[in-house]
């Protein structure tokens, strides 16, 4: 009994003494306060990071949308009417022309419109039947080994798509399709469609794995088919998953540059007829990118730029916004039955 | 403290702000500043790179504004050395005049702009009202120019790059292009969009030329190097130094002004894509 009792108490340090002297105390609430502000400052960073971002963004955009035509005049917020008019009201799109600079930005806004879109009838169908499959139709073991393999085609970096648009896709487009130029919105879409696949895949498998056996197994149990499992029970269950996986894909597509830049043709025109996806647009990250490099600073076409990257910055933020409150709704419904 | 180490103590605090002020003296008169054009500014800076190696001492910065810009910085007394792709506007010159000093031109190399189409294209020349109306969106048909029955795609560059200064300002001649001319960021980009579309017409420099594009002649004139450095060659142009009088021979200034005439510049000068005005 005595030989038991003495390694026991070492054991768990009890030679400590339990009362600490002044200087201990106030080391140990120092240490905690310390270790507290450095973590938070650490977390504050990055969103300070994006305040910054939107801060500086705003700053250099605002000389644009106050400032008339003459360069030298100050800022005015009676210009703001006629320069949002010209801005989102004109498709003319001259800001480099050395006679009557044009900022019409509604070719550019039409072309991101064009792309995105494009992208997504092909990517989404094709991302969501493939999550289908992987969640619900293949074995798990196929599943184990494809999900990966989908998920890589997201390493692949965008401007080894981009050449791979200039220098396969366009000649064959052109070539196929019988049409004069094979960099457009066709080219551009598909190529996002490839770029967005695996972020659809990955986060809509994901949402239909959420959905619980107990569900499944309820429906065959009321003498539902699979199909009709699927299609009136599982899809539904997991919808918030879904369309945040869309609107996640939606964001690469309308983010994406490199390859806009390289396979969209780069032309600042809205389709004409409309339906006619084998004409070349050029959309808003396309245009910065391209433009943003020799532009002169402080030029109305370098203010002009942060105005679209503004537009651009908002559209992503607000897609980003919708995505983090469905896939909060998504994970609150994992636990609970809906 | 001894006489004889307060001596010392004079003689060495002397030498050391002789020192200091020789070289306050010299830091001014071997740092050079260049201001001015986008397309002129990749020549400038290899200048800049190429002496510098030779003079440690030598600080040359290069800016890339504009022509515009260049010339009023130059007159204003901002830069050393305005680089230009155009000759300074009347305007320009009286500004300098009545800041009481004469700007001179240094013509360094010749800026020539290739106008290319698809190898299996039967047009084999355009005037350049024929290509400004293509680009205008006027003329959107081969067969409207002695072509076959396809439409043009028009690819133009980038409005940042220096390819499209040149063209802008030759065949353009300030006429807006039209909306639907395709835009590529780079030269070889250029090259495999032309090499691959049929109905294609582009424009690249010289160097970019080779047999997967046709250079089509322009009034009639083939772009070769001898027609450019001629000025013979209509999509051509002079690209200058522009300085404040004619530099001091052996001054930093005019060593950057005359290096195009070493070996070393031309090389340079071609590497860039331009036509030299030397021929080693």
């Amino acid at each position: 009994m005595i030989g038991r009792e003495k390694p026991e108490a070492t054991a768990v340090g009890f030679d400590r003494p339990l009362l600490l002297t002044a200087r201990q105390d106030l080391v140990g609430y120092a240490g905690g306060l310390t270790g507290r502000a450095v973590l938070f400052s650490i977390a504050a960073s990055s969103v300070l990071a994006v305040l910054l971002i939107f801060a500086f963004i705003i700053r250099e955009a605002v000389p644009f949308l106050l400032r008339g035509n003459d360069a030298a005049a100050g800022l005015s917020l009676a210009n703001l009417p006629t320069r949002l008019g010209e801005l989102f009201g004109s498709d003319q799109w001259h800001p480099e022309a050395s006679v009557a600079p044009e900022f019409g930005t509604l070719a550019i806004l039409a072309g991101s419109l064009y792309v995105t879109v494009t992208a997504l009838a092909v990517g989404v169908p094709v991302g969501l039947l493939t999550a289908v499959c992987l969640s619900d139709v293949v074995p798990f073991s196929v599943r184990q080994a494809v999900k990966p393999v989908v998920e890589l085609l997201a390493a692949i970096p965008s401007v080894a798509y981009g050449f791979f648009a200039v220098l396969v896709l366009a000649p064959l487009i052109q070539k196929h399709l019988d049409v004069p130029t094979g960099t457009n919105v066709l080219n551009a879409g598909l190529i996002l469609a490839v770029m967005a696949i695996p972020t659809i895949v990955s986060i809509s498998e994901d949402a239909l794995s959420a959905v619980g056996r107990d569900l499944r197994e309820a429906s065959y149990a009321c003498g539902a088919t699979r199909a009709e499992t699927l299609l009136r029970v599982v899809i539904p269950a997991a919808h918030n998953g879904i369309i945040a996986a869309v609107l996640l894909g939606m964001m690469r597509a309308i983010g994406e540059t490199m390859v806009v830049w390289m396979a969209s043709g780069m032309a600042a025109q809205v389709p004409a007829p409309w339906w006619d996806l084998a004409q070349s647009v050029r959309t808003m990250t396309g245009t910065i990118a391209q433009e943003m490099g020799e532009t002169v600073v402080g030029s109305p076409h370098y203010h002009a730029l942060f105005v679209l990257g503004l537009v651009l910055l908002v559209f992503t933020f607000s897609l980003n916004l919708a995505t983090e409150t469905l896939l909060g709704r998504m994970r609150r419904q994992g636990g609970k039955k809906p | 403290m001894s006489m004889r180490t307060l001596k010392r103590l004079a003689v060495a605090v002397g030498v050391l702000a002789a020192g200091m002020a020789a070289a306050v003296a010299q830091g001014p008169a071997k740092a050079l500043l260049v201001d001015g054009s986008t397309t002129v500014g990749p020549i400038a800076d290899a200048f800049a790179e190429a002496l510098m190696r030779k003079d440690p001492a030598l600080s040359i910065t290069v800016k890339k504004t504009g022509s515009g810009d260049g010339a009023k910085a130059l007159v204003d007394g901002l830069c050393d050395i305005a680089t230009m792709s155009r000759f300074m506007k009347d305007k320009e010159c009286k500004a300098a005049v009545e800041k009481g000093f004469l700007p001179v031109a240094h013509a360094i190399a010749m800026d020539g702009v290739c106008v290319v189409v698809h190898p299996s294209n039967p047009v084999s020349g355009l005037t350049a009202d024929q290509i400004r109306g293509i680009y205008a969106g006027r003329i959107a048909n081969w067969k409207e120019v002695g072509g076959t029955d396809a439409p043009i795609v028009a690819i133009s560059r980038d409005t940042s790059s220096g390819t499209y200064e040149t063209f802008d300002g030759l065949v353009m001649k300030s006429e807006k292009m039209a909306a639907g001319v395709e835009t590529v960021g780079s030269n070889p980009q250029m090259h495999v969009r032309v090499s691959t579309t049929p109905g294609a017409v582009g424009y690249v420099g010289l160097g970019f030329v080779d047999e997967k594009v046709k250079a089509l002649t322009v009034n009639g004139i083939g772009p070769s190097k001898k027609a450019i450095a001629s000025g013979v060659y209509p999509v051509s142009r002079p690209l200058f130094l522009f300085t404040r009088g004619y530099p001091e021979l052996g001054s930093t200034i005019h060593t950057f002004c005359a290096f195009y005439l070493t070996e070393e510049g031309q090389e340079i000068i071609e590497a860039k894509g331009f036509v030299p005005l030397t021929n080693y």
